[in-house]
């Protein structure tokens, strides 16, 4: 299978059978192994200049032209020798300064020597992967707002968590990461069914899947009013429309996985990173594909019964997992409103739980938490954000490289707590109220806690 | 309860986070027979918490009341007896997905400290992964060893008192992350990749200062890490606030004024609710940064053994 990645086509054969974190150098098609750390040929020509007042730009320093440099190509030189050329044809590059000729050397390897590292899919990857290449799939979720999230939530093995995304199914799979195959997932899907684009590109096993349920957000209101019937769930109009808008009973795997196949070339395509840094690329499973093409041939109506009655009997079980109201969190990092979503999907939560809502903007933030402590039933709620600096680390030259803030989105989190149903109605100022002496008393009586 | 696993009620001998209503809290051993007091008067454990569910108010003798929380990590690192300056869940959350850990992961630490990177390692490695995590001071090892038995995770965790730099973590080729939090961690480099396993692993090294950031990486990159980048992440809080701003006497007529504040407040709160008039004043809805914020904890380098 051809792959398009950074202006560069090849294919994968020959990376099979290496282990993660092999770079390989492109060739015209396929792949060839390069040693891991290429010993550093270029002599250094050890002479340097000290400052730059005698270097003009008169752009006539390079003596190799545009012609040349593309013979050169053409010819199927490596572009180690293509490096060295330019450096021995550049009448400033003597004059320069050691750490100029550093940076040059750099740049002309960046564009010549076009080395990829394949490496294996993680959060890390994948978070960072998704916030440089498409920021609107995930709502502009940075991957630092990321693993907040994940922290504050406290996911790990055995929670039962609830997880309310439109990114992707980037969150999804990082909570099913985080969790390792142990425990469930309940994930409240808008529309025809949940999107798990991202979700794929992770390589879980399939076993991972065997304890992640989907739940349409439409009948949340239904399952909270105690209204809620999967008999009815056929007949619903609605429904019935979108079970044929996708065309075969819909099993939403395979829908996010023909959707990632669909997605990939052009995403490569699209890729605009230099290709000596490390880069990314998803293994793909080419007999996954190839199994799921086949299945899709198969159109009858059997099969199509049998998915639809499948999709009944997940959707009652999730359902019941619901009805349980003991989810050990909830994650929302959605397109929505968050506060609707907040006021209705925290019933299904336990009391001492964590909560984690992400939205791109601050204002529908602090609407929820007006929302939250009028409602009750939640401490400890925390607006915050995190900004992110990354630095260039080298002898005398180490400073901050780009200020990352604003962009990675703001986050809500607390912990649930019982709520007081007795007084449900007038606990509202008086919690708040409680709030404000307690931190009076606090400074007043000066106890030793 | 464990740190590990949530449990629904509350029982003898846990570790409970008793919430007294913003941002104070502090934990507590449920003991029979014991009490605690608090600024709402008393909590008697036998009676006002075992049994009880997490989560629930429960009602002192002075007639304030508290909530009772499950312990988590997060709420451990906010709660914990300081020995050592402590790693805070901002750095904590990056680090752990930095690393790449998740369940079955193999962890090595130094220094243990007072354990607040320690229980978030091990709550994220649960319940087949594992961490060695080594501390040179003795005191401080064997609280830590105290913590992770009180804790029902000292399964999950080995501590060895040695010095990491003379002697390394006490494990080769076995780990699939290293977290170095030394005053000299280039010294540690080379024990740090004999710990990873051969096929590779991610390191990461906090520091407070540049220079010692700069003398890392020189190491790192002399023992064949890749990937290697520093960066540095910070928290910011919002207080939410209902804020108002007075309409300034422009010396105009009664109902000049009134139009003026409407329209002062709509472009910049399209329809927002809380923007009424009142007196001159315009209302809205804020969130202020706290006047002190946390500007530096330290610098994070990660990088990679393959």
């Amino acid at each position: 299978r051809k792959i398009i990645f950074e202006k560069q086509w090849f294919y994968l054969d020959n990376a099979i059978g290496h282990i993660y974190g092999t770079t390989f150098e492109v060739t015209s098609g396929g792949n060839l192994q390069p040693k891991q750390e290429v010993e550093e040929t270029t002599t250094e020509t050890k002479e340097a200049g000290t400052d730059n007042r005698n270097i003009v730009d008169d752009g006539k320093s390079q003596k190799l032209t545009h012609d040349d440099i593309k013979a050169l190509k053409d010819k199927g030189i490596k572009g180690q020798e293509i490096v060295q050329q330019l450096i021995e044809n550049s009448t400033t590059f003597r004059d320069k300064t050691e750490f100029a000729q550093d940076k040059y050397i750099k740049k002309k390897k960046k564009k010549y020597e076009a080395v990829i590292t394949i490496v294996k899919p993680s959060t890390r990857i994948l978070s960072t992967m998704y916030y440089a290449r498409e920021p609107g799939k995930i709502n502009h979720l940075r991957y630092d707002t990321l693993a907040q999230m994940l922290t504050l939530g406290n996911i790990h093995a055995g929670n039962k968590m609830i997880v309310m995304e439109t990114c992707a199914g980037l969150v999804l799979g990082a909570v099913m990461e985080r969790m390792g195959g142990y425990g469930s997932i309940i994930q409240m899907y808008p529309g025809g069914g949940p999107v798990r684009a991202a979700t794929s590109c992770f390589g879980f096993p399939k076993a991972f899947f065997d304890n992640l349920h989907e739940f349409p957000l439409s009948k949340v209101h239904s399952l909270l009013s105690g209204t809620f019937a999967t008999e009815t769930l056929p007949t619903d109009p609605e429904d019935n429309a979108l079970v044929e808008e996708e065309s075969n009973g819909l099993t939403e795997e395979k829908q996010a996985s023909l959707q990632e196949t669909e997605e990939e070339p052009s995403t490569e395509a699209a890729m605009e990173i230099n290709p000596t840094e490390e880069q990314e690329t998803m293994d793909i499973n080419a007999e996954d594909v190839e199994f799921k093409e086949n299945k899709e041939n198969k159109e009858n109506v059997r099969e199509k019964q049998i998915k639809q009655w499948e999709r009944r009997k997940k959707l009652i079980e999730a359902a019941a997992l619901l009805r349980e109201k003991n989810a050990d969190g909830l994650i929302v990092a959605s397109k929505f409103h968050p506060t609707p979503l907040l006021l209705s999907l925290l019933e299904f939560v336990a009391p001492s739980r964590p909560f984690v809502v992400y939205c791109q903007y601050k204002e529908p933030l602090l609407e929820c938490y007006t929302k939250l402590r009028e409602r009750g039933g939640v401490i400890n709620l925390k607006l915050s954000e995190t900004w992110l600096r990354n630095y260039q680390v080298l002898p005398d030259r180490s400073h901050p490289k780009l200020t990352m803030s604003g962009g990675g989105g703001y986050l809500l989190s607390g912990i649930t707590v019982v709520l007081d149903k007795g007084k449900s109605d007038s606990s509202n100022p008086e919690e708040l109220k409680m709030e404000e002496p307690s931190s009076k008393r606090c400074k007043l009586q000066d106890l030793p806690c | 309860m464990s740190f590990v696993e949530y449990g629904d009620t509350i029982k003898d001998g846990d570790t409970a986070i008793v919430f007294l209503g913003h941002e104070s809290m502090f934990p507590v051993k449920v003991q029979h027979g014991t009490v605690t007091q608090t600024k709402y008067g008393v909590i008697r454990h036998s009676t006002d918490l075992i049994g009880k569910k997490y989560g629930s108010k429960v009602t002192c003798s002075k007639g304030g009341w508290v909530f009772i929380l499950h312990p988590t990590p997060e709420l451990w690192t906010m709660n914990l007896p300081h020995r050592t300056q402590i790693l805070y869940s901002t750095d904590i959350s990056i680090i752990t997905m930095m690393l790449e850990l998740k369940p079955g992961s193999i962890v090595c630490e130094s220094g243990t400290g007072s354990g607040s990177l320690s229980h978030a390692l091990i709550r994220t490695v649960a319940p087949t992964g594992h961490l060695y995590t080594v501390e040179f001071h003795q005191q401080r090892a064997e609280k830590a060893r105290e913590e992770f038995r009180e804790h029902g995770v000292e399964h999950l965790v080995t501590v060895t008192n040695q010095d990491v730099c003379k002697n390394g973590f006490g494990v080769s080729n076995i780990a699939d992350a290293v977290f170095l939090d030394i005053p000299s961690p280039w010294e540690a480099i080379g024990h740090a990749k004999s710990a990873l396993k051969a096929e590779g692993g991610r390191i990461c090294s906090f520091s407070p200062c540049i220079e010692q950031v700069q003398r890392t990486c020189l190491a790192m990159e002399e023992y064949g890490f890749t990937e290697i980048n520093t960066l540095e992440i910070l928290l910011r809080v919002y207080n939410v606030r209902t804020i108002s701003l007075q309409i300034p006497d422009l010396g105009k007529a009664a109902e000049d004024n009134s139009s003026a504040g409407f329209d002062s407040s709509n472009p910049s709160h399209q329809g927002s609710p809380c923007a009424n008039l009142q007196q001159g004043t315009v209302q809205f809805k804020s969130g202020v940064p706290l006047r002190e914020v946390v500007g530096h904890t330290g610098y994070l380098t990660f990088a990679t053994k393959s």
